[in-house]
């Protein structure tokens, strides 16, 4: 304590936050005793520093910990929190409350479930104000449209009177900051600030507080899991696993030279965006399995009888076919009807028009049950590995119900099951297991090997990584493609992640609004994109310009 | 790859959070603990007495209790009322029991069903429900017992019929928000047919809140076949029923209140241990509850 105050004072100027030897226990029954342990870090006045690691790591745990917002059942048992001259931890929680969004103030991950839904903007961002006694209802007001413009929001005037529910992922976002800055705070914490947001509005997102943090001189703590956005944004880092520090400094030496071996893993892990094409499986049919034909769906509420029909088209004119062996990317932004597509062509959703021609047969028009003896051949991964399996089934009767439902012999099929769980990664002892006793990538897994039950011909993965941390996701992506390469199976794999989708697929198609925008083979997306949205699309992934100009030639 | 080694960890039901959850609801035990000791006493009870519930002493009307070998006393025929409290508690705790085990399946069904489905036939279906809700069930009772031969059964069947809606409402909203869930999408992916997704996929699902609407349902079928046996429509003497035992005991309430006081206290601690229960349940199986 008593060097490395000395040592600040010399050399860089004092910490705007400085977190020392900080550990807080987690309760008796967890799988291990400390949340975070022996923690130090400073924040330098006027930098950004990102906080990285993955679920479990104790990141979020750090921020709150700043901000005093711990859950009652973690305790701090050690160490030191101070923000300039003011000791935080055991301080009084009126002094915590006086020095919350007027010091330090934070921004979360889900701006909807952050916001109040039944106050309009303009009153949540004057309810800081009021709550720390700041001016009175004229000058709070102004503020507030100060506010409003500085985070880039149209038309203030208009904005103060919305509800939340009327705003975008991003505008809600930007109300989250405004709110932060309300007070001109000298640190802001952002937890995950961008993860729930498109690509796109990620990288304006991203944008605005670099741009609002060089204005007034802020210091950021950022946590984030995607490395990414820490290339993009970051001035120094720290690295976090199990509740460790495991390696910290400025970013560009964390991230160019890690010394860690936990940092080089987790960095080689982080999809990299690749302009070059995949090597398909060889020795399969080049015959397509399945095509699509100008297939169409607009989703329809409301009635037509009180007048409040409400047409949103979904999917309109999307065509493609499919080789075995092959893995067809769907990506594109939330609302693009990527997930739409998916949906309708293993059809858990009808089509209203087009054509899915499979095995010999247009299924479009096909009922559920005429399709039902075909569905084992096209089959599915979904997204959420904590939502796709029955939590009060095990593993085993997850796997082998629908076989047997469909006829199989019932001894053969639990031997194919345990043999399939060893194939992905899993030991034989899993099937008595329930899904709870797994992690999320051991229940991707479990998903995986449930849909191969079948062998199916088709397999539609809906966003089947965008869950999971990035060491898990790179291990999840190497195992469907040997699957891929060992069964023929055709892919149709849907994410919003570029990166993921420059990985694993063959052929890339990009949506917008429903519509094909553009499709080619990754080389052609990511390196000639023909159409302006892909261009966009491209650059605004995080850290993935950088990457790209050193793979070109 | 390698294996992902997975650690023998033996699960114990008696372990589990919501076993441990229950155990710490102090008044939730104390019902059990009640309901346990009144259902030993009913059924085994009857064999250790000295007196038949039909055997009458008449040199011992009106007894007050602690009379000689009638420890509750005895009722205007001289008959033993601890012999026909506990024979009655067997009428009215089977019949409670019954009628929780029918309107749950009833309300299951319909529920699991409307929940599932959704659009018309959840209208359709739900609808019949608030139609159920919004006739005076009293009343509803009351015409069917006086229509039809009030035996232990048909009184079981006419509080079940009256009191499986709100079982309905429960699975509905349950299985409601339980549809839109992955796994269920899974199951149709699978190609699972309808039944087999209700029944055997989303249904353990919602067995929590179904146990705790049956358990507060078995408290008010008690309370209910009280109710109509004490207005006389219910269980017919000479078979006893706590209701009907108040029946009795009322024209002498000034003379002999015990007659009164000892079938009400039974039927109002079965009733309150039952709901106790039935709270203790709703923390129990409440994952919310894991936090403090």
């Amino acid at each position: 304590m008593q060097t490395s105050a000395a040592k600040d004072r010399t050399g860089a100027p004092d910490p705007a936050l400085s977190v020392r030897n900080l550990t807080i226990d987690l309760p008796a029954d967890m799988d291990r005793a400390h949340a975070i342990q022996d923690i130090s870090f400073d924040l330098i006045p006027g930098q950004i520093l990102c906080v990285i690691g993955e679920s479990g790591s104790g990141k979020s745990i750090t921020a709150n910990a700043v901000m005093g917002l711990l859950s009652k059942a973690l305790k701090v048992s050690g160490g030191s929190i101070r923000v300039g001259e003011i000791e935080l931890t055991g301080a009084r929680p009126s002094a915590l409350r006086d020095m919350r969004g007027r010091v330090v103030s934070m921004i979360f991950q889900d701006p909807l479930s952050a916001l109040n839904p039944l106050m309009t903007v303009g009153d949540q961002i004057a309810e800081v104000m009021r709550a720390h006694g700041v001016g009175d209802r004229a000058s709070r007001r102004a503020r507030t449209l100060d506010l409003l413009n500085e985070v880039g929001l149209p038309d203030p005037a208009l904005m103060i009177h919305q509800y939340p529910f009327r705003l975008s992922g991003g505008q809600r976002q930007r109300v989250m900051i405004a709110m932060a800055l309300a007070l001109e705070p000298t640190i802001l914490i952002a937890d995950e600030p961008t993860t729930a947001l498109d690509v796109t509005t990620q990288a304006q997102i991203l944008d605005l507080i670099r741009d609002i943090q060089r204005r007034k001189g802020m210091s950021v703590l950022l946590i984030t899991h995607d490395f990414g956005v820490v290339a993009e944004i970051a001035d120094s880092v720290v690295v976090m696993e199990k509740g460790k520090l495991v390696e910290q400094g400025p970013a560009d030496a964390v991230l160019k030279t890690p010394s860690h071996p936990y940092t080089k893993r987790l960095i080689a892990a982080v999809p990299r965006l690749t302009g070059s094409d995949r090597v398909p499986p060889q020795g399969f049919a080049s015959a397509p399995v399945l095509k699509v034909e100008a297939l169409n769906k607009t989703y329809r509420s409301g009635s037509a009888l009180m007048g409040t029909l409400r047409a949103v088209p979904a999917v309109r004119d999307i065509s493609f076919q499919l080789a075995p062996g092959r893995t067809l990317g769907v990506v594109g932004e939330s609302g693009s009807g990527k997930s739409t597509l998916g949906r309708l062509v293993i059809k858990l959703l009808d089509s209203d028009s087009g054509r899915i021609m499979f095995a010999g047969q247009d299924i479009a028009p096909l009922g559920e049950g005429e399709f039902r003896r075909l569905r084992p051949k096209i089959q599915m991964v979904f997204q959420d590995p904590f939502a796709s399996l029955n939590p009060r089934s095990t593993v085993g009767h997850s796997l082998t119900v629908a076989p047997i439902a469909h006829g199989m012999d019932p001894r053969s099929v639990r031997a194919e099951a345990r043999a399939l769980l060893e194939v992905v990664g899993l030991s034989a002892s899993a099937y008595d297991r329930y899904p709870h006793e797994f992690s999320g990538g051991q229940r991707q897994r479990v998903g995986i090997a449930r849909a191969l039950m079948f062998k199916p011909k088709v397999l539609i993965a809906d966003e089947a990584v965008s869950a999971l941390d990035v060491s898990v996701q790179a291990q999840v992506l190497e195992l469907l493609d040997r699957v891929q390469r060992e069964t023929g199976v055709a892919m149709i794999f849907i994410t919003h992640d570029l990166r993921v989708a420059s990985q694993i697929c063959d052929e890339i198609m990009v949506m917008q609004k429903g519509r094909m925008v553009e499709s080619g083979p990754p080389s052609q997306i990511f390196l000639h994109p023909q159409s302006d949205y892909t261009r966009e699309l491209v650059a605004a992934v995080p850290g993935g310009q950088a990457e790209m100009d050193g793979a070109r030639p | 790859m390698t294996a992902i080694d997975l650690s023998d960890r033996p699960n114990r039901w008696w372990r589990s959070r919501a076993v441990q959850r229950f155990m710490r609801h102090r008044l939730a035990l104390l019902g059990m603990v009640m309901i346990v000791a009144l259902t030993l006493a009913c059924f085994l009870g009857p064999y250790l007495l000295p007196y038949d519930s039909l055997y009458i002493d008449l040199r011992a009307r009106f007894a007050p209790p602690l009379t000689g070998q009638h420890y509750l006393g005895t009722d205007p025929l001289g008959r033993d009322i601890a012999a026909r409290l506990l024979e009655a508690g067997q009428i009215s705790l089977q019949v409670g029991f019954y009628a929780m085990i029918l309107s749950t399946l009833i309300g299951t069904l319909i529920g699991v069903i409307a929940g599932y489905r959704g659009g018309l036939v959840s209208a359709v279906l739900m609808r019949i429900v608030d139609a159920f809700l919004a006739f005076p069930s009293i009343f509803l009772m009351l015409a069917l017992a006086a229509l039809l031969k009030p035996s232990p059964v048909m009184i079981t069947v006419i509080i079940a019929i009256t009191s499986w809606m709100e079982v309905a409402r429960i699975v509905d909203a349950e299985v409601r928000s339980l549809r839109e869930r992955e796994f269920v999408l899974a199951g149709r992916m699978l190609g699972l047919s309808s039944t087999h997704i209700m029944f055997r996929e989303v249904l353990p699902n919602v067995l929590g809140p179904i146990i705790v609407a049956a358990t507060l349902t078995v408290a008010r079928a008690i309370l209910l076949e009280a109710y109509i046996s004490f207005l006389g429509y219910g269980i017919q003497p000479p078979l006893p029923s706590w209701g009907n035992m108040l029946n009795g005991a009322q024209q002498y309430l000034d003379k002999a209140p015990w007659l009164a006081i000892i079938p009400g206290l039974t039927i109002t601690i079965a009733v309150t241990s039952f709901n106790f229960i039935g709270d203790g349940l709703r923390d129990a199986l409440d994952v919310r509850n894991d936090q403090n």
